[in-house]
Protein backbone atom coordinates (compact mmCIF):
# COMPACT_ATOMS: atom_id res chain seq x y z
CA UNK A 1 0.00 0.00 0.00
CA UNK A 2 1.62 3.24 -1.15
CA UNK A 3 0.16 5.49 1.47
CA UNK A 4 2.17 8.51 0.42
CA UNK A 5 0.03 8.78 -2.69
CA UNK A 6 -3.09 9.16 -0.64
CA UNK A 7 -4.70 11.91 1.37
CA UNK A 8 -4.79 10.67 4.92
CA UNK A 9 -7.55 11.69 7.31
CA UNK A 10 -7.28 10.43 10.85
CA UNK A 11 -9.50 10.59 13.89
CA UNK A 12 -9.89 8.94 17.25
CA UNK A 13 -13.15 8.86 19.15
CA UNK A 14 -14.21 7.27 22.44
CA UNK A 15 -15.64 3.78 21.96
CA UNK A 16 -19.16 4.92 22.88
CA UNK A 17 -22.40 4.59 20.85
CA UNK A 18 -22.92 8.36 20.68
CA UNK A 19 -19.73 8.81 18.63
CA UNK A 20 -20.59 6.24 15.95
CA UNK A 21 -22.79 8.78 14.19
CA UNK A 22 -20.00 11.36 14.26
CA UNK A 23 -17.66 8.95 12.46
CA UNK A 24 -20.42 8.04 10.01
CA UNK A 25 -21.04 11.65 9.05
CA UNK A 26 -17.33 12.40 8.74
CA UNK A 27 -16.76 9.46 6.39
CA UNK A 28 -19.84 10.53 4.45
CA UNK A 29 -18.27 13.97 4.01
CA UNK A 30 -14.95 12.54 2.84
CA UNK A 31 -16.64 10.15 0.39
CA UNK A 32 -18.80 12.95 -0.93
CA UNK A 33 -15.74 15.13 -1.43
CA UNK A 34 -14.08 12.25 -3.31
CA UNK A 35 -16.95 12.09 -5.77
CA UNK A 36 -18.60 8.79 -4.82
CA UNK A 37 -22.19 8.13 -5.85
CA UNK A 38 -25.07 8.48 -3.41
CA UNK A 39 -25.46 4.70 -3.10
CA UNK A 40 -21.74 4.13 -2.54
CA UNK A 41 -21.70 6.80 0.16
CA UNK A 42 -24.70 5.22 1.90
CA UNK A 43 -22.96 1.80 1.74
CA UNK A 44 -19.79 3.24 3.31
CA UNK A 45 -21.77 5.01 6.04
CA UNK A 46 -23.31 1.70 7.07
CA UNK A 47 -20.00 -0.22 6.80
CA UNK A 48 -18.04 2.25 8.93
CA UNK A 49 -20.86 2.43 11.47
CA UNK A 50 -20.94 -1.37 11.71
CA UNK A 51 -17.18 -1.45 12.24
CA UNK A 52 -17.35 1.19 14.99
CA UNK A 53 -20.37 -0.47 16.61
CA UNK A 54 -18.40 -3.73 16.79
CA UNK A 55 -15.61 -1.91 18.63
CA UNK A 56 -18.11 -0.26 20.99
CA UNK A 57 -19.81 -3.58 21.71
CA UNK A 58 -16.95 -6.06 21.82
CA UNK A 59 -13.51 -4.49 22.15
CA UNK A 60 -13.24 -2.98 25.60
CA UNK A 61 -14.44 -3.80 29.06
CA UNK A 62 -13.72 -0.39 30.61
CA UNK A 63 -13.90 1.91 27.62
CA UNK A 64 -11.27 2.72 25.04
CA UNK A 65 -10.70 4.40 21.73
CA UNK A 66 -11.71 3.75 18.14
CA UNK A 67 -9.03 4.80 15.67
CA UNK A 68 -10.29 5.60 12.19
CA UNK A 69 -8.07 6.35 9.22
CA UNK A 70 -9.26 7.21 5.74
CA UNK A 71 -6.81 6.93 2.85
CA UNK A 72 -8.15 8.64 -0.20
CA UNK A 73 -6.45 7.41 -3.38
CA UNK A 74 -7.21 8.50 -6.92
CA UNK A 75 -9.31 5.41 -7.53
CA UNK A 76 -10.47 4.31 -4.10
CA UNK A 77 -11.16 5.10 -0.47
CA UNK A 78 -9.66 2.85 2.18
CA UNK A 79 -11.22 3.08 5.61
CA UNK A 80 -9.28 1.54 8.48
CA UNK A 81 -11.05 0.99 11.79
CA UNK A 82 -8.79 -0.23 14.58
CA UNK A 83 -9.00 -0.84 18.30
CA UNK A 84 -6.65 -2.02 20.99
CA UNK A 85 -9.20 -4.17 22.74
CA UNK A 86 -9.60 -7.88 23.09
CA UNK A 87 -9.13 -9.93 19.95
CA UNK A 88 -11.29 -12.76 18.71
CA UNK A 89 -10.79 -15.72 16.44
CA UNK A 90 -11.03 -14.17 12.98
CA UNK A 91 -11.52 -17.46 11.13
CA UNK A 92 -14.24 -18.53 13.56
CA UNK A 93 -16.12 -15.31 12.86
CA UNK A 94 -15.62 -15.64 9.12
CA UNK A 95 -17.10 -19.13 9.11
CA UNK A 96 -20.33 -17.84 10.61
CA UNK A 97 -20.88 -14.89 8.31
CA UNK A 98 -24.06 -14.99 6.34
CA UNK A 99 -27.61 -13.77 5.96
CA UNK A 100 -30.52 -14.85 8.11
CA UNK A 101 -31.60 -18.42 7.39
CA UNK A 102 -35.37 -18.28 6.89
CA UNK A 103 -35.68 -22.05 7.20
CA UNK A 104 -34.63 -21.92 10.86
CA UNK A 105 -37.20 -21.37 13.63
CA UNK A 106 -37.79 -17.73 14.57
CA UNK A 107 -36.77 -18.48 18.17
CA UNK A 108 -33.24 -19.30 16.90
CA UNK A 109 -32.70 -15.94 15.21
CA UNK A 110 -29.91 -13.83 16.68
CA UNK A 111 -30.20 -10.10 17.26
CA UNK A 112 -26.53 -9.54 16.54
CA UNK A 113 -23.94 -10.88 14.16
CA UNK A 114 -25.11 -9.22 10.96
CA UNK A 115 -22.62 -6.35 11.19
CA UNK A 116 -19.55 -8.00 9.65
CA UNK A 117 -21.70 -9.70 7.06
CA UNK A 118 -23.12 -6.33 6.03
CA UNK A 119 -19.63 -4.82 5.83
CA UNK A 120 -18.45 -7.59 3.51
CA UNK A 121 -21.59 -7.19 1.40
CA UNK A 122 -21.45 -3.41 1.11
CA UNK A 123 -17.73 -2.82 0.54
CA UNK A 124 -15.66 -3.92 -2.46
CA UNK A 125 -12.81 -5.36 -0.43
CA UNK A 126 -12.49 -6.17 3.27
CA UNK A 127 -9.44 -7.29 5.25
CA UNK A 128 -9.54 -8.24 8.89
CA UNK A 129 -6.58 -8.91 11.11
CA UNK A 130 -5.98 -9.24 14.81
CA UNK A 131 -2.59 -8.41 16.14
CA UNK A 132 -3.08 -6.24 19.17
CA UNK A 133 -6.77 -5.56 18.87
CA UNK A 134 -8.72 -5.75 15.64
CA UNK A 135 -7.82 -3.95 12.42
CA UNK A 136 -10.46 -3.81 9.73
CA UNK A 137 -9.54 -2.38 6.32
CA UNK A 138 -12.49 -1.63 4.06
CA UNK A 139 -12.10 -0.44 0.48
CA UNK A 140 -14.55 1.12 -1.95
CA UNK A 141 -13.43 1.80 -5.50
CA UNK A 142 -14.45 5.02 -7.16
CA UNK A 143 -15.54 3.35 -10.37
CA UNK A 144 -17.36 0.06 -10.13
CA UNK A 145 -15.20 -1.57 -12.82
CA UNK A 146 -12.21 -2.08 -10.53
CA UNK A 147 -14.07 -4.16 -8.01
CA UNK A 148 -12.11 -7.08 -6.65
CA UNK A 149 -14.72 -9.64 -5.97
CA UNK A 150 -13.86 -12.15 -3.31
CA UNK A 151 -16.02 -15.23 -3.33
CA UNK A 152 -15.53 -15.88 0.35
CA UNK A 153 -16.22 -12.23 1.04
CA UNK A 154 -13.87 -12.14 3.96
CA UNK A 155 -10.20 -12.96 3.37
CA UNK A 156 -8.02 -13.42 6.38
CA UNK A 157 -4.86 -11.36 6.17
CA UNK A 158 -1.60 -11.82 7.92
CA UNK A 159 -0.27 -8.74 9.67
CA UNK A 160 2.62 -7.19 7.74
CA UNK A 161 5.90 -7.38 9.51
CA UNK B 1 -28.24 11.96 14.52
CA UNK B 2 -31.52 11.46 16.22
CA UNK B 3 -34.57 9.27 16.24
CA UNK B 4 -38.06 10.38 17.08
CA UNK B 5 -40.86 7.94 17.75
CA UNK B 6 -44.57 8.72 17.71
CA UNK B 7 -47.03 6.12 18.87
CA UNK B 8 -50.63 5.90 17.68
CA UNK B 9 -52.97 3.43 19.29
CA UNK B 10 -56.09 2.33 17.50
CA UNK B 11 -58.46 -0.38 18.69
CA UNK B 12 -56.30 -3.36 17.91
CA UNK B 13 -53.22 -1.95 16.19
CA UNK B 14 -50.36 0.10 17.54
CA UNK B 15 -48.53 2.13 14.92
CA UNK B 16 -45.04 3.43 15.60
CA UNK B 17 -43.97 6.26 13.34
CA UNK B 18 -40.20 6.48 13.27
CA UNK B 19 -38.23 9.33 11.85
CA UNK B 20 -34.52 9.98 11.81
CA UNK B 21 -31.64 7.57 12.13
CA UNK B 22 -31.48 4.15 13.78
CA UNK B 23 -27.93 3.32 14.89
CA UNK B 24 -26.05 2.03 17.92
CA UNK B 25 -27.01 5.15 19.87
CA UNK B 26 -30.69 5.53 18.99
CA UNK B 27 -31.51 1.80 18.80
CA UNK B 28 -31.85 1.75 22.60
CA UNK B 29 -34.74 4.18 22.39
CA UNK B 30 -36.45 2.06 19.72
CA UNK B 31 -35.89 -1.12 21.73
CA UNK B 32 -37.48 0.42 24.85
CA UNK B 33 -40.54 1.45 22.87
CA UNK B 34 -41.01 -1.56 20.59
CA UNK B 35 -40.05 -4.61 22.64
CA UNK B 36 -42.66 -4.08 25.43
CA UNK B 37 -45.41 -3.82 22.79
CA UNK B 38 -44.19 -7.04 21.19
CA UNK B 39 -44.03 -8.73 24.58
CA UNK B 40 -47.63 -7.73 25.28
CA UNK B 41 -48.69 -9.57 22.15
CA UNK B 42 -49.81 -6.43 20.37
CA UNK B 43 -50.31 -6.09 16.65
CA UNK B 44 -47.63 -3.55 15.83
CA UNK B 45 -47.03 -1.69 12.59
CA UNK B 46 -43.75 0.18 12.35
CA UNK B 47 -43.77 2.98 9.82
CA UNK B 48 -40.24 3.60 8.52
CA UNK B 49 -41.07 6.24 5.93
CA UNK B 50 -39.29 8.92 7.96
CA UNK B 51 -36.16 6.83 8.51
CA UNK B 52 -33.18 7.77 6.41
CA UNK B 53 -30.55 5.54 8.04
CA UNK B 54 -30.56 2.12 9.64
CA UNK B 55 -27.80 -0.39 10.35
CA UNK B 56 -27.55 -3.81 11.97
CA UNK B 57 -28.26 -2.49 15.46
CA UNK B 58 -31.68 -1.36 14.19
CA UNK B 59 -32.20 -4.62 12.34
CA UNK B 60 -31.37 -6.41 15.61
CA UNK B 61 -34.18 -4.59 17.41
CA UNK B 62 -36.67 -5.76 14.79
CA UNK B 63 -35.37 -9.33 15.10
CA UNK B 64 -35.85 -9.09 18.88
CA UNK B 65 -39.38 -7.76 18.40
CA UNK B 66 -40.20 -10.51 15.92
CA UNK B 67 -39.03 -13.16 18.38
CA UNK B 68 -41.14 -11.60 21.13
CA UNK B 69 -44.30 -11.48 18.97
CA UNK B 70 -43.67 -15.08 18.00
CA UNK B 71 -43.89 -16.09 21.67
CA UNK B 72 -46.84 -13.84 22.56
CA UNK B 73 -48.67 -14.43 19.26
CA UNK B 74 -48.54 -10.76 18.53
CA UNK B 75 -47.83 -9.40 15.11
CA UNK B 76 -45.11 -7.19 13.65
CA UNK B 77 -45.28 -5.52 10.25
CA UNK B 78 -42.89 -2.97 8.80
CA UNK B 79 -44.24 -0.39 6.38
CA UNK B 80 -43.01 2.57 4.37
CA UNK B 81 -39.50 1.34 3.66
CA UNK B 82 -37.31 3.27 1.24
CA UNK B 83 -35.53 1.26 -1.46
CA UNK B 84 -32.24 1.78 0.42
CA UNK B 85 -33.63 0.23 3.59
CA UNK B 86 -35.42 -2.51 1.66
CA UNK B 87 -32.04 -3.40 0.16
CA UNK B 88 -30.55 -3.98 3.63
CA UNK B 89 -33.43 -6.27 4.52
CA UNK B 90 -32.88 -8.32 1.36
CA UNK B 91 -29.07 -8.50 1.75
CA UNK B 92 -29.50 -9.81 5.29
CA UNK B 93 -32.37 -12.13 4.35
CA UNK B 94 -34.62 -10.44 6.91
CA UNK B 95 -37.25 -9.75 4.26
CA UNK B 96 -37.90 -13.50 4.32
CA UNK B 97 -38.72 -13.66 8.02
CA UNK B 98 -40.20 -10.24 8.89
CA UNK B 99 -43.52 -9.12 7.39
CA UNK B 100 -42.99 -6.10 5.16
CA UNK B 101 -45.93 -4.17 3.77
CA UNK B 102 -44.77 -2.76 0.47
CA UNK B 103 -47.70 -0.40 0.26
CA UNK B 104 -46.60 3.15 0.90
CA UNK B 105 -42.95 2.35 0.25
CA UNK B 106 -40.94 5.12 -1.24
Amino acid sequence: MKQHEADHIQMSVPAKPEYVGVVRLTVSGIANRAGFSYDDIEDMKIAVAEACTNVVTHAYEDGGTINISCFLFANRLEIVVADKGQSFDVSEVRDHLGPVDSTRPIADLKEGGLGLFLISSLMDKVELSNESGIVLVMTKFLHGDEVEQDVDGFPETQPEQ
Amino acid sequence: MNLSIRQEKNEDVVVLYLSGEIDAFTATKLREELIPLAEMGQTVRVDLSGVDYIDSTGLGVFIGALKATHITEGNLTLVGMSTRIKRLFSITGLDEVIAIDEEGSK
